[in-house]
């Protein structure tokens, strides 16, 4: 969305395609993808299995090789090197540790192979180790260490030769919850301590919105929308992208006038609201809109109110309720509120309520 | 040592814990030895009975038209080693018997050499099929083990004997004038060998690479190792145990491999398993023969000793 700022590109795609398989039974794993990676972000692919992203890395790893187009390294196309060639490491899911070698000698292998000096790789792997606090098992076999050890051993070994990008492929999937928050954290406090550009690969929408500088959100093969996790959230283009990331309400709608981007759209019951559009989009007539339940309200019908109807389902969260309320259509228009202490049973269940919609929150999806 | 009570039962008042566990302990001792009996009696009757006869064997005297005599006697562990001249009795270094032993020695560890460098590749090729296919390859491997050996080995012959397939062949596109004579020597038994034990060698590494994880080959490059690095640094030293175990299992047999280089040897090659042949035949001297068995099992014990000690000690302390 705002591609015009920022530095030159780490990574760039350019009409990627990746193709498995022959005649019949070709897989399109990636559809004439493009997208650009700027420096030193924390970029992530997040979308359902199956979606390319997986792929989409190994592209740019080395592992494959599209099928068309290329992969840009600073600028340099590097679609043809193999991955020993290429300043690009990767932290793999199934961690891939060598078995045979201790934890240093995991995080020093890749100096070894770069053909540094024992004196610099004994300082590195020193560093490395400081870095992901593992310096007390530094000569433990790595079947002999966690799975969270493991983990930061994984990201020793891939972080010790300082690539110009590090690749995480679903590196927090094997891991319990609440290690998978502490690692959020570790993460994004090593992409800030090292400057080194993340390309980070996930299907949970959670860790992409907590840890991301951006994130392109991908589906069969396409990437549907890149933008910051405030972007993503707030202003979905597509209906699948709203759908992915966290609970949304879809409703028809008129639009009726677009201008810079802001349009106005007539609802169901006749009132006019603003709302965001997505570039290219002309007023033609009946849209989908979407909006989060916690940008809209419930209120007492009346004036006021953009949507009436009848109050289905009150559901007590503790920090806030959610109000499934009945529009006549198929499904309940669902609206997040914070809990103050003075609103107990103001509302209940079977009454007639309205919903005002906060300026400018409704999204007209591009479909 | 704890014994659960669950497995007691009900424990009777009368009996303290301890000689209850003492008990138990001593019913689990029976029961074990009970357990191994069948193992044990084969071991017992296959294996050590039959070496204590040759070791007993070989300090006999030796019977005039075979078999042993019953008195004791070190003659024939002294002409393993040593030589009677036949007409004026003086002692030599018996220059036959080491010639033997070394070459057998010899062509063993290329046998070995030539079976791993063949083997190896092969294991990493039926390793990297589709796994539908690779039953069907790993069966091709064993076919020839369907074959009788002797028939096997004549197959060889026919190959490269003077006018064999090879030769006519090289002869008729004009590489060579004159056949390059191949059969009866150490060339021709080494390769019938290799041959014979390759499968011994590819499955063991089969088994292993079976079981190797390859997204470590991914990491491995990944971190900068090329495809040669990769194999040195991540893959022989993982399958390191079938590499071994395949070792084993062509060295022991060619060591001691006694129809291939007969056949193939014609002879003259002679390898230690028809030196010991011809001690318990045309030789009649069963001593000698018995003693001479015993010498390959030593020679086979110390070289799998060194070689096991050795590939340790390049593997450094892991384990």
């Amino acid at each position: 969305m705002n591609s015009a700022k920022g530095g030159p590109a780490a990574v760039q795609a350019l009409n990627v395609s990746k193709v498995f398989g022959e005649g019949d039974s070709a897989v399109v794993a990636l559809d004439n993808v493009s997208v650009n990676i700027r420096q030193n972000e924390f970029f992530t692919l997040l979308g359902p299995s199956g979606c390319g992203k997986t792929t989409l890395l190994r592209l740019i790893a080395g592992f494959d090789h599209p099928s068309n187009g290329a992969i840009l390294l600073e600028g340099e196309d590097i679609s043809g090197l193999p991955p020993y060639q290429r300043p690009v490491n990767t932290v793999f899911q199934s961690y891939a540790l060598f078995p045979h070698m201790t934890v240093a000698g995991n995080i020093a292998f890749g100096l070894e192979m770069l053909g540094k000096s024992k004196p610099e790789i004994d300082a590195t792997v020193t560093d490395m180790l400081r870095l992901v606090q593992m310096e007390e098992l530094k000569d433990r076999q790595t079947s002999q260490i966690s799975g969270g050890q493991q983990q930061r051993v994984a990201l020793a070994r891939a972080l010790a030769p300082h690539p110009k990008v590090l690749l995480l492929d679903e590196p927090l999937s094997a891991l319990d919850l609440k290690l998978r928050k502490e690692m959020q954290i570790e993460l994004k406090r090593l992409q800030h301590e090292t400057g080194i550009t993340f390309i980070f690969v996930t299907h949970d929408q959670e860790e992409a919105l907590t840890m991301s500088d951006r994130i392109a959100v991908m589906s069969a093969g396409n990437i549907l929308q890149v933008g910051t996790p405030r972007d993503i959230y707030d202003h979905p283009a597509e209906r699948f992208v709203a759908n992915f990331i966290g609970e949304t309400n879809f409703f028809q709608a008129e639009l009726v006038s677009v201008k810079k981007g802001a349009g106005k759209i007539k609802l169901a019951s006749g009132k006019t609201i603003t709302a965001t559009v997505p570039d290219g989009l002309v007023a033609n007539g009946h849209i989908t809109a979407v909006v989060r339940p916690e940008h809209a309200r419930i209120v007492e019908p009346g004036a006021s109110s953009t949507l009436v109807g009848t109050l289905e389902n009150i559901v007590y969260f503790g920090t806030d309720t959610h109000f499934h309320v009945a529009l006549g259509g198929e499904e309940a228009f669902i609206v997040r509120m914070q809990n103050a202490r003075d609103d107990a049973g103001k509302f209940s269940t079977g009454m007639n309520v309205g919903i005002t919609i906060d300026a400018n929150a409704a999204q007209v999806l591009r479909d | 040592m704890t014994v659960t009570a669950t497995h007691e039962g009900p424990v009777r008042p009368t009996k303290s814990a301890a000689e209850v566990a003492a008990d138990a302990t001593q019913r689990d001792i029976r029961n074990c030895w009970l357990l191994c009996a069948p193992a044990l009696i084969v071991l017992l009757c296959a294996a050590s009975g039959p070496l204590a006869i040759m070791l007993m064997y070989s300090f006999l005297k030796a019977g005039d038209y075979g078999g042993v005599l019953w008195t004791f006697s070190t003659e024939g562990w002294f002409s393993v080693f040593v030589q009677r001249d036949i007409f004026d009795e003086t002692l030599s270094l018996a220059d036959a018997h080491v010639s033997i032993f070394w070459r057998s020695l010899k062509l063993s560890i290329l046998t070995t050499l030539l079976a791993l460098c063949l083997g190896f590749p092969t294991a990493y090729f039926i390793a990297m099929r589709p796994l539908q296919t690779r039953n069907l390859w790993l069966f091709l491997i064993t076919i020839p083990f369907w074959t009788n050996l002797l028939i096997r080995t004549f197959a060889i012959m026919e190959m490269i004997r003077n006018h064999g397939i090879i030769n006519s062949l090289l002869k008729s596109i004009g590489v060579i004038d004159e056949p390059i004579q191949m059969l009866f020597t150490d060339f021709s038994v080494m390769l019938g060998m290799t041959y014979v034990y390759l499968p011994l060698m590819v499955l063991p590494i089969y088994a292993s690479m079976e079981k190797f994880d390859f997204r470590l080959v991914e990491a491995g490059y990944d971190l900068y190792a090329s495809r040669f690095r990769v194999l040195r640094r991540i893959i022989i030293p993982l399958v390191k145990p079938g590499i071994i175990a395949g070792s084993i299992l062509v060295f022991v047999p060619s060591l001691g491999a006694y129809v291939t280089p007969r056949v193939l040897g014609g002879g003259k090659r002679m390898m230690l398993g028809n030196l010991i042949e011809l001690q318990f035949g045309q030789g009649r001297n069963w001593p000698l023969g018995a003693a001479l068995s015993i010498t390959l099992l030593v020679i086979v014990m110390a070289a799998l000793l060194i070689y096991v000690r050795s590939v340790q000690r390049r593997d450094g302390g892991h384990g």
